[in-house]
């Protein structure tokens, strides 16, 4: 049954399970497990950076396609929200329009993109998608009476979603199940629906054809796969997933601006997660983007707390003061893509096969 | 009358000045195995590399049971029948022997594009590619990644992953190079085995003579990309053409 959810995919190590069960009780119960706003916000990340970088290992580690426009899908379906609620109002039919206009633009594009430039070399095609994504983010804060420019757009959600609506008269298990609960429900919900189906994409006959394709695309062409297709078709699940991503941080944050979707920071930020979790393995996107989130939010409180322990000591209190979190983000990423070349996915699976 | 399996008309590419298949013109008949000989630069990869689409021709045209095939892709040729075992072991490494079967089994099948149904409940083509690991001899490295085989072996994969496409054309681009003594036979065994099917088009790049002798019913000779001579295997060998293009005898 479990096997069958996962597609047959399964985790192939003990520590990973372990890993992958925490993660997911995590976030189940986030709402109860971790009470208060900033812990629901990150746990909400978490959950539409997993699809985030799941849907862009579907490209990088899957296809061999190195693409830098995978933030301009994920800020085409936040300014779907956006422009809808804010132009027709908060209500579900506006959702409606502006998750289906925003997946058409995406679809449109990934198409575009995809015939016009992946016949290229890979080294083109990455040019080509980080030319179009900068126009995009140029287009997006200079069509002001649109997008809000650089500001961006805040909005009201339906009712349902907002902080004062209550679900039930009584709190559950303590915990009284706001707008805001409901919301994340439906984020958790809707990113564990799509990375299952991103699951089941890569072991269907069309996932191992992608894979073929990244290892040898001449050999592909040559037993029958038209290669320009497959990769075109790939770039396209991986923009709508992208989109459905950047919905859901929408409708979370009520907020669309260029800084939260757009910007080039974000494109890092999964390109580092896939490459940290490890490439080629959905589960790989799950660990990278749970670290990267946590690290992002909570390394300058544990720095701050170590700072203040070692206070003491000389040099130690200035390293570790919580302004230098990025430093040591940094040093940690060069660690980990030094000690685990196959991602840290990989490395369970790899020391299983040892042990 | 019925068309030829594959026939090249003209069939000539041009790297620059230099003409690497001149006017190629030749027929291959169901049912034959044809031999290409010629020495090193000759053109007969090149002429191969044409036929199946990989390189597309300056000038002239393919024919695949009559039809124009010129034009088209690479994969849609290899969907009209054609066939291919690469002279250099062109396969995929990191994924396993089984793996690479099944992808050549599933384009056959055509189903390549189905996104959302598990490929481990396509019973019937897994085990189709089963059978033919174990027509190959690979069935007990069924799990092993291709990286990790024997030169032998991937070349035995390479001949498998055609097999697969279940082709009219089989295009042998020298199967036995770089093999160890004792692993030629089953690939010779194979291409007997084809070859005793009415239908087979084979066409063969060899180097041994013996090879050649044994499994031809007729030679065709590439020298300087140009078709020198053509014919039953004996004739052909003992043509003063052959002499000097092939084994590098001055005429007399």
């Amino acid at each position: 049954m479990i096997a069958r959810l996962l597609s047959g995919d399964l985790p192939r190590s003990h520590a990973l399970t372990v890993v992958l069960v925490i993660v997911l009780v995590s976030l189940a119960g986030a709402p109860f497990l971790f009470p208060g706003s900033q812990s629901l916000n990150v746990a909400a990340k978490i959950c539409v950076f997993i699809v985030l970088a799941a849907s862009y290992d579907l490209l990088l580690g899957y296809t061999g396609i190195v693409s830098f426009a995978h933030t301009m899908f994920y800020g085409i379906g936040g300014y779907g929200i956006a422009i809808a609620m804010h132009g027709i109002g908060a209500n579900w039919g506006a959702m409606g329009v502006g998750i289906a206009l925003a997946l058409l633009v995406s679809l449109i594009l990934a198409v575009v993109i995809g015939l016009f430039s992946l016949r290229v070399r890979a080294i083109f095609f990455a040019m080509i998608t980080l030319a179009v994504a900068s126009a995009f983010a140029v287009l997006a804060s200079q069509l002001r009476d649109i997008t809000g420019g650089e500001d961006g757009r805040s909005y009201s959600v339906p009712a349902m979603f907002r902080p004062s609506f209550r679900l039930f008269e009584q709190p559950v298990l303590g915990v009284s199940i706001t707008g805001r609960i409901l919301t994340y429900y439906i984020v958790f919900t809707s990113s564990l629906l799509l990375f299952l189906a991103a699951l089941r994409i890569v072991n269907s006959p069309f996932g191992r054809v992608l894979q073929a394709i990244r290892e040898n695309e001449f050999r592909a062409e040559a037993l029958g796969y038209r290669v320009v297709v497959y990769r075109t078709v790939a770039s396209v699940l991986s923009a709508g997933m992208a989109t459905l991503a950047g919905v859901l941080m929408a409708l979370w944050l009520r907020y669309t601006g260029p800084d939260t979707t757009l910007s080039f920071a974000i494109m890092i930020d999964i390109l580092l997660m896939v490459v940290i979790g490890g490439m080629g393995t959905l589960y790989g996107a799950v660990l990278g983007a749970t670290i990267f989130i946590l690290a992002q939010n909570y390394l300058q409180v544990v720095m701050g707390k170590l700072s203040a322990a070692t206070s003491g000591i000389p040099l130690l209190p200035q390293l570790l003061h919580p302004d230098r979190w990025l430093l040591w983000l940094g040093i940690l990423f060069v660690l980990s893509v030094y000690f685990f070349p196959t991602g840290i996915v990989g490395r369970l699976r790899s020391g299983r096969l040892k042990a | 009358m019925d068309a030829p399996a594959l026939e090249t008309r003209d069939l000539t590419i041009r790297f620059g000045g230099h003409v690497a298949v001149d006017r190629v013109s030749c027929s291959f008949r169901a049912g034959t195995l044809t031999a290409i000989v010629g020495p090193n630069g000759a053109g007969k990869t090149t002429y191969f590399n044409l036929i199946s689409g990989q390189l597309k021709a300056s000038a002239g045209t393919v024919l695949l049971k009559g039809e124009d095939v010129t034009a088209l892709p690479v994969s849609a040729r290899t969907h009209r029948g054609m066939g291919r075992a690469f002279q250099l072991t062109n396969l995929f490494p990191n994924l396993t022997v089984a793996e690479n079967v099944r992808l050549a089994v599933q384009s056959r099948a055509g189903v390549g594009l189905d996104l959302m149904r598990l490929w481990s409940d396509r019973t019937a083509l897994i085990e189709k590619a089963e059978a033919m690991l174990g027509r190959v001899r690979l069935a007990d490295r069924r799990q092993a990644t291709v990286a990790s085989l024997s030169h032998g072996d991937q070349r035995k994969l390479e001949v498998a992953l055609m097999l697969a496409l279940e082709p009219d054309i089989f295009m042998f681009d020298e199967p036995t190079a770089g093999m160890s003594v004792d692993e030629v036979p089953t690939i010779l065994e194979l291409i007997q085995e084809i070859k005793s099917r009415a239908q087979a088009t084979i066409l063969l790049v060899e180097h041994k003579m013996d090879v050649v002798r044994s499994l031809a019913d007729r030679i065709i000779v590439l020298h300087n990309g140009q078709l020198v001579a053509d014919g039953p295997p004996a004739e052909v060998i003992a043509s003063p053409v052959v002499q000097e293009a092939y084994l590098g005898v001055a005429a007399a």
